[in-house]
């Protein structure tokens, strides 16, 4: 899970290699540099971006879509082959130990934000799931955890400010770690600072831990690829509309109240309101019912009302 | 991005999830539950959808899924306001192509298929309900399980689904902005021409494939 964190962090890392003798000596400094890359890629699309489509959730698409090429390339030379080496070499067995081993470190990581969001059951589970997986599970590559019945969550910072009703801002695609909104950009750097993996003292075991992970997350996406292709009028805004999507289900933790907008809808123009305390405790939104009774959270975001950051 | 591979995994089984049984009767969690389990059993069963025969994947769906789908409702729920805007020939046209559009995405799912299994959700409904939404999730290996809710509306002769959210994500919502876009850029006429070329390439793909 930190798998957002995780799956394009290798180009971030590779810069940490180069620039490893002058600046990377704790485990820190590689989630400062990521971090600053991450902020630094947030300013320029502010500032540099303009309107191209006028779509309030995407201010900025000018830049986003350039960022999103450059991502789309970069996966496309050197992510995805590697990916899919990995695939072709490694039995399915112990691709799903590897993707256990990543999970259960995240665990650990998920529970904190469980308890930041004041889901204490559920980060109770997390920690069990943590516990019982480090042990019988052998490290974590097996996950007997949810054998056991303890289920497996999905949490990270972003959706934790999310949680706390902050609003999505801007959707930014963000070089390396691909979409974004505001809130999850800065959710990000603390994912990052946060992510036991990247703060491995130890340089050569933490960059190999980070490539294995990046390689093993997008080796889970391969069979994806082809249907988005078929599926997506224009990948951009598919993948976009998509991640908006799902932020927002889980921040409501699959319980979002769905947005009504028949052919009669209108919300796309509609103006910010105020916003709202993001998803109560109670969520449990049916449908219908509440159409948008707290989207507008910031002006310039409509659809996407409460979504923190997705890894799925 | 793994958000990706969450929708990827609801697909699948979106794709698996209708099969023609006699549905006039049935309840919709019973309907969707029955037509699930029939068309994952003959996935299950069939090597070439496996490997990657779209082709017969398509076919499969084709017979079995799309009697229990409103494309006309889908239509009108991806373009939104600017369906008023289309005339009944443009309409049918985009509910045409918009089929084509799904249905070869949901084949295409289809042959991702490595046995998920799914677990279905307490239902409940009032007898006046006519528009209802059943849950599922999808259970796999070494991962968080899945969410894969339907929408379902009481049509003539039995239930008709008109959504389906995978992870949240809505697979008919999720082509507005898209939709939105192509129709400022080239009008009404623009988004069809967009989607038939789409749809174009696919079948060339497929084919070669």
């Amino acid at each position: 899970m930190t798998d957002r964190g995780a799956q394009n962090r290798n180009p971030g890392r590779k810069k940490n290699n180069e620039a490893k003798g002058s600046l990377v000596t704790k485990g820190n400094s590689f989630a400062k540099r990521i971090s600053t890359l991450a902020v630094a890629a947030g300013l320029v699309g502010l500032l540099g971006g303009c309107a191209t489509s006028g779509n309030p959730k995407d201010p900025i698409e000018g830049f986003n879509r350039a960022m999103f090429s450059f991502n789309e390339g970069l996966d496309k030379v050197i992510i995805k082959p590697v990916a899919q080496g990995y695939e072709a070499a490694l039995p399915s067995p112990i691709r799903t130990g590897v993707t256990n081993f990543f999970a259960n470190i995240a665990d650990v990581f998920i529970a904190v934000n469980n308890l930041l969001q004041g889901k204490v059951p559920e980060a109770a589970g997390d920690a069990g799931r943590f516990v019982v997986n480090s042990t019988i599970g052998i490290l974590g590559v097996f996950d007997v955890a949810t054998e056991m019945g303890l289920e497996k969550h999905e949490e990270d910072f972003g959706q934790t400010f999310g949680r706390w009703g902050v609003g999505n801002g801007a959707y930014v695609v963000i070089p390396f770690f691909g979409p974004r909104t505001a809130r999850d950009t800065v959710g990000l750097i603390l994912d990052v600072k946060a992510d036991p993996v990247a703060n491995v003292d130890h340089v050569a075991t933490r960059n190999t831990l980070l490539a294995v992970r990046i390689v093993s997350d997008r080796a889970n996406l391969l069979p994806a690829d082809k249907v988005i292709e078929e599926a997506a009028l224009d990948k951009y805004s598919y993948m976009r509309d998509a991640y908006l999507q799902r932020r927002r289900s889980l921040i409501h933790d699959g319980n979002a109240p769905r947005e009504r907008e028949d052919a009669e809808a209108d919300d796309i123009e509609r103006p910010a309101v105020a916003a709202e305390p993001a998803p109560a405790e109670s969520a449990a939104a049916p449908r219908a019912e509440e159409p948008k009774q707290q989207s507008a959270l910031e002006p310039g975001v409509t659809l996407a009302q409460a979504m923190a950051d997705g890894r799925l | 991005m793994k958000w990706l591979f969450g929708m990827l995994a609801g697909l699948v089984v979106a794709a698996g999830a209708w099969a023609d049984t006699p549905a006039e009767g049935l309840a919709p969690d019973a309907l969707i539950k029955n037509v699930t389990e029939e068309v994952l059993e003959i996935v299950r069963k069939d090597k070439d959808i496996q490997s990657g025969n779209t082709k017969k994947a398509i076919d499969l769906v084709e017979a079995k899924v799309l009697p229990h789908f409103n494309f006309t409702r889908m239509t009108q729920l991806a373009m939104a306001r600017d369906w008023r805007q289309s005339t009944p020939a443009q309409q049918k046209t985009l509910v045409d192509e918009f089929r084509t559009l799904l249905v070869r995405t949901y084949s295409k799912a289809l042959t991702e298929y490595k046995n998920q299994t799914i677990e279905y959700k307490p239902f409940k409904m009032q007898p006046t309900d006519t528009d209802v939404k059943v849950r599922t999730d999808i259970k796999q290996p070494g991962g968080k399980p899945i969410q894969l809710d339907y929408y379902l509306e009481k049509q003539n002769p039995g239930w008709k689904v008109y959504d389906i959210e995978v992870g949240g994500i809505s697979l008919v919502t999720n082509y507005r902005e898209s939709f939105a876009q192509e129709v400022r850029n080239g009008g009404i006429d623009g988004l069809i021409k967009s989607l038939q070329s789409k749809n174009k390439s696919g079948e060339a793909t497929s084919v070669k494939k």
